[in-house]
């Protein structure tokens, strides 16, 4: 309540768009590792929608389906499409992985376009372990599928000779840089559409602007269901290229 | 409450709650819980259902495109058949008719030759009837013609005997 009055004494405006990612205990008290916190209760929720969506609607198993039957048979068939044209035949053992990647990834996005929601994924602590679990995974299974082969993804044969030593150094910077914009790319885009649509919230309290602050949220809103579906498929289209890499290196 | 945590957010990092490292090891502990859940849930119970519904449909689909062209096959059949049928039909009809047409020919034959055997015997007996009455003029025009004449020789003041007029009556009228 302090810093708010400052806030209205500064000029009549409260301007607290990163409060809705802080991670608060539920029943209160300090967060330590089992806490059971706003992250928690939201992520448990992307569980509950996940069941819903995908288990719920196919409990009749019918040949004719319901609306949410083709909904989930919708999202099968899209990263079952994915994984399959981009991985190879041989990329299909992996598409559960993939399919709980991108179900929670878009579920939470979803969940967190609810007013006065929390968005695990506008968390580095969520999206970095995300991409280091497909960084890691990839890397492992490439030396093991194809063992020392695997460093051929980064000596560029087709390129001149001369060339081939600096590009492999570009390629292995490239390679580590991966799970840094792969996390970041994701929690950026979230974090970012939700903080301006309080920015804008924020500025509807002056009376004069806030039609536009509203239709300005409006518009936001709208672009962050595209972002909360383009970012969930773009994180997946990526680990799918990065085990297309691990099970065909080579260029 | 909100200042207590807003403030601690601000000392605990530079005003990013997402940069505020004491809350990363509770939200990785939810999270891989989180994942943990979903794939066991997707990989046990919703995949592979879905799975089998898309290979059932699947399956129907192909039956039913093969049931379909198995009946698309049997309606061919069956209008070549009606079409055979059809044709035969006709055929058969045309023959009756040229049975038919056949036997009314024989029988309109059977009746003009019957009608023309009676009219020939109506004409026949037509004829004699009126050859009898030509040959009754014919005598009756001799006995005019011997009365006449036995009257004229008569009247010119001979005698004439019924024979001899009679001979030249009948020489005249041959001649």
């Amino acid at each position: 309540m302090a810093s708010e009055a400052q806030g209205e004494q500064a000029g009549g405006l409260v301007f607290h768009p990163m409060d809705q990612f802080n991670v608060e205990s539920l029943f209160g008290g300090s967060v330590s590792w089992y806490t059971p916190t706003n992250a928690a209760l939201w992520m448990g929720l992307a569980i509950v929608a996940v069941l819903g969506l995908m288990v719920l609607t196919t409990t009749k198993r019918s040949i004719v389906p319901s609306r949410g039957q083709s909904v989930a048979e919708l999202a099968y068939v899209f990263v079952y499409k994915m994984v399959e044209d981009i991985t190879g035949k041989d990329g299909i053992v992996y598409f559960p992985y993939i399919m709980t990647l991108f179900m929670f990834i878009v579920s939470a996005n979803f969940l967190a376009l609810i007013p006065m929601s929390f968005s695990p994924t506008s968390h580095f602590a969520v999206t970095v372990v995300l991409a280091m679990a497909v960084f890691l995974t990839v890397t492992i299974l490439g030396f093991i599928k194809n063992g020392t082969k695997f460093l051929g993804l980064f000596w560029v044969s087709s390129a001149p000779l001369a060339l081939r030593p600096v590009l492999a150094i570009i390629e292995v910077i490239s390679y580590f840089v991966r799970p840094v914009s792969h996390s970041i790319r994701l929690a950026g885009n979230v974090m970012a559409g939700h903080a301006v649509i309080k920015v804008f919230a924020g500025f509807a309290a002056i009376a004069v602007v806030s039609p536009v602050a509203i239709a300005g949220i409006a518009a936001m809103y709208a672009l962050e269901i595209l972002v909360s579906f383009i970012q969930a498929y773009v994180f997946t289209i990526l680990t799918c290229v990065y085990l297309k890499d691990a099970l065909h290196p080579g260029h | 409450m909100a200042t207590d945590t807003h403030s601690a957010a601000e000392a605990a990092g530079p005003g990013m709650p997402q940069l505020d490292f004491s809350t990363w090891g509770n939200q990785i502990f939810w999270l891989v819980i989180t994942l943990f859940v979903i794939y066991l849930v997707l990989s046990r119970v919703a995949l592979p259902r879905i799975a089998s519904v898309l290979a059932e449909r699947k399956g129907t689909i192909t039956n039913d495109i093969a049931a379909a062209e198995d009946l698309k096959a049997k309606a061919l059949d069956a209008e070549a058949a009606y079409d055979k049928a059809l044709i035969d039909a006709r055929a058969e009809a045309g023959r009756i008719v040229a049975e038919t047409k056949v036997g009314i020919q024989a029988d309109l034959d059977a009746a003009i030759a019957k009608a023309d055997t009676k009219i020939s015997a109506k004409a026949a007996e037509g004829e004699k009837v009126i050859a009898e009455i030509r040959a009754g003029a014919l005598e009756n025009v001799k006995d005019v013609a011997k009365d006449t004449a036995k009257e004229i020789v008569a009247a010119m003041g001979g005698k004439a005997d019924a024979k001899t007029i009679t001979a030249a009556v009948t020489a005249r009228m041959k001649g």
